[in-house]
């Protein structure tokens, strides 16, 4: 009794669901605003997290994931001393450059924020000192002129290589116009060298294209005014598989350095890219968690809403079950043709929720400044679920209408 | 099998044969005897009027000539079938191919189109788009509204939505038109009208069972079976039948 007439029905089924939910329009509307604003909330925060969540995957995909990220180890008690004392200083950058047997690249870093003047513009930029091996390390490239060598952070040298954004932020000047000429920081003269091509992987918190970069010495000993220790040292291993190696060596070296004995607790901490990624990843997880915890409940409260209003809708239309019973309509039939409105009603609601998620995110995007991306699973994810919640809610109102009695239906007022 | 009608006609012109048919209903404590053993057999191509008191019975027997009710007792076959053994889904199907419904209040689908209204029972059948829609408006014709098929219902009279239920009842050819106080909702002129379109169709071949209490309606008819207390009073042919009273 299927096949050919069950998919003839289907079809007819549908548009008498699709002209009722018509009929109905402000009501089907007002029912299926639950279910809009459930998956459109949901859409478009989805959008801003895998917006964030891509940009920080390039950035740190970006630094390689044979970088090691050496800091001051931060916040843990030692032996009742507080370590908020314990600091990494150039010269534990040295001690692993030179005692690691050529093993690693090393670039020690240090930054501040300061005031810097190019003629009568200027700007509040993050300066930061390294030796000339970061940019490689980081796979920061040349647009311009040259990078500062290694004798000009011996000597001190007020020279800076200038990230792609400055001189947008000096007065718009253009880029080979500022080749050659004196920058001030914190009123020293410096001349800039040379400009960073685009890296492109600004977070709200770093931006490695609006820098003003100067050799590390230069900007311990005549900018930052005496402060001799780093922010933190990179370290670049030449293949993932001496990590281990280059683990055990940096905690020997920087160990001795710091006259550490084995078995007691460092002052330091190692990081590791692909480490910060997958704890990274671990916090997006629990977010995507929390979200489809609201989109659930927000679905579910959408989903009462429709089956309330498919009972009034089975009630309302008791007359007409009861006339296409007589006509001939199986039961089968009736129960297909409420579920079938109720799909049709939260299907309709999910796609509107889809759109204005959509256009949420997009107006976060527009507005707020901040990267959104539309996941395609969140789409696939949300329509399903409508979906699923539109046969869940549907399938008793719909049996009521099936079982129905013809001779009852045909004589209710 | 004897031959029941006597008048040396065949077992094939039997449309409906009913042999001692009950229908009882529980009604808290009480049990209503509606239909206490009703034999009847009708004949292809006759126009029936079935006639009582409200009370009498007649509305449950019509629920149980028109399939959309199963016996107590007693057996009904309806064009040769047995329906006393069908399940759920073969009486729809009867009642989608053998009968065709006229309500007293219409019973239109008030949303759609008469030729949709009149689409229904086709697409229950499975007949398929442009030969359904051939099919409805073929009907619609025949009753007179070929040029109302876009109408619906709220624009339509009370005789021209009657007539819209008759193309309906109509559309599947049923062996059985089953017409149940069709003249109840409309004004003595249209209700005649109505009944002239029917007393039509049965010149034209097709079987009709009339409910109603009104003799005057009754009178179209030409034979009319009289029920009282769920029982068979009178069984008799009007020889006037037609004839304008």
């Amino acid at each position: 009794m299927f096949g050919r007439r069950g998919s003839l029905l289907l079809t007819e089924i549908m548009g008498v669901a699709l002209a009722a939910i018509r009929a109905n329009a402000l009501r089907s509307f007002l029912t299926t605003l639950g279910i809009i604003i459930g998956v459109g909330a949901v859409i478009t925060m989805v959008s801003l997290g895998e917006g964030a969540s891509r940009q920080i995957q390039t950035q740190i995909e970006g630094m390689g994931t044979n970088v090691l990220s050496i800091q001051p180890a931060r916040g843990r008690m030692m032996g009742g001393i507080a370590s908020g004392a314990a600091r990494l200083y150039a010269d534990d950058a040295v001690a692993l450059r030179d005692q690691s047997n050529g093993l690693l690249k090393v670039a020690p870093e240090t930054s501040s924020r300061l005031q810097v003047t190019y003629l009568r513009w200027n700007d509040n930029l993050e300066v930061f000192g390294t030796w000339p091996e970061w940019f490689e390390i980081n796979n920061m490239r040349l647009a311009h002129g040259r990078l500062f060598d290694f004798g000009e952070n011996q000597g001190r040298r007020r020279v800076a290589v200038l990230g792609s954004e400055v001189p947008v932020n000096l007065g718009g000047t253009p880029p080979e116009l500022l080749m050659g000429r004196t920058i001030q920081v914190r009123g020293i003269s410096f001349e800039v060298i040379g400009i960073l091509e685009e890296k492109g992987s600004a977070t709200p918190f770093m931006n490695p294209d609006n820098r003003v970069y100067v050799p590390l010495n230069t900007a311990l000993y005549r900018v930052m005014g005496g402060r001799d220790f780093l922010g933190g040292i990179s370290v670049q291993v030449p293949g993932t598989a001496l990590m281990d190696l280059a683990y055990s060596e940096i905690d020997r070296i920087l160990r001795r350095q710091h006259q550490i004995l084995p078995g007691q607790p460092a002052d330091f901490q190692i990081r590791n890219f692909s480490d910060l990624l997958a704890t990274f990843q671990e916090t997006q997880q629990t977010f995507a968690f929390l979200l489809a915890g609201i989109a659930a409940v927000s679905l579910l409260v959408g989903g009462i809403g429709i089956m309330n209003i498919m009972l009034v809708s089975v009630t309302e239309r008791t007359r007409e079950i009861g006339v296409r019973k007589a006509m001939g309509a199986t039961r089968l039939n009736i129960l297909f043709q409420f579920l079938i409105e109720s799909l049709a009603l939260c299907l309709l609601g999910g796609a509107l929720g889809v759109a204005a998620g959509w256009g949420g995110a997009a107006l976060v995007a527009w507005q707020g400044g901040m990267p959104t991306a539309v996941a395609m699973e969140a789409v696939i994810i949300a329509l399903g679920f409508s979906a699923a919640i539109g046969l869940f809610f549907g399938i008793w109102p719909a049996r009521r209408a099936a079982k129905l009695d013809p001779i009852v239906a045909l004589r209710y007022e | 099998m004897t031959d029941m009608g006597g008048n040396g006609k065949s077992e094939n012109d039997v449309i409906i044969r009913t042999q001692g048919l009950k229908k009882y209903y529980v009604l808290g404590a009480e049990t209503v005897r509606a239909v206490r053993g009703v034999d009847l057999v009708i004949r292809r191509e006759e126009f029936v009027a079935i006639m009582g008191p409200s009370g009498s019975g007649k509305s449950t027997f019509m629920n149980l000539i028109g399939c959309l009710d199963t016996p107590t007792d007693g057996e009904y076959w309806l064009n040769g079938t047995s329906v006393k053994e069908l399940s759920d889904n073969e009486l729809a199907r009867i009642r989608n191919k053998e009968i065709g419904f006229v309500f007293q209040t219409f019973n239109l689908l008030p949303r759609a189109t008469a030729l949709h209204n009149v689409e229904l029972p086709l697409i229950y059948a499975g007949v398929r788009g442009r030969s359904r829609r051939e099919m409805a408006r073929e009907k619609l014709e025949l009753v007179g509204l070929g040029d109302r098929m876009s109408h619906k219902p709220p624009e339509l009279s009370g005789g021209q939505r009657q007539r819209v239920a008759i193309a309906r009842a109509l559309v599947n050819n049923p062996a059985l038109l089953l017409a149940d106080e069709p003249t109840g909702n409309l004004d003595s002129v249209t209700g005649e009208e109505i009944m002239e379109v029917l007393a039509d169709l049965n010149r034209q071949g097709q079987t009709i069972l009339l409910v109603t209490h009104e003799h005057n309606i009754a009178a179209f008819a030409r034979r009319q079976v009289h029920l009282l207390d769920g029982l068979i009073e009178r069984d008799f042919i009007n020889h006037h039948a037609g004839v304008e009273a």
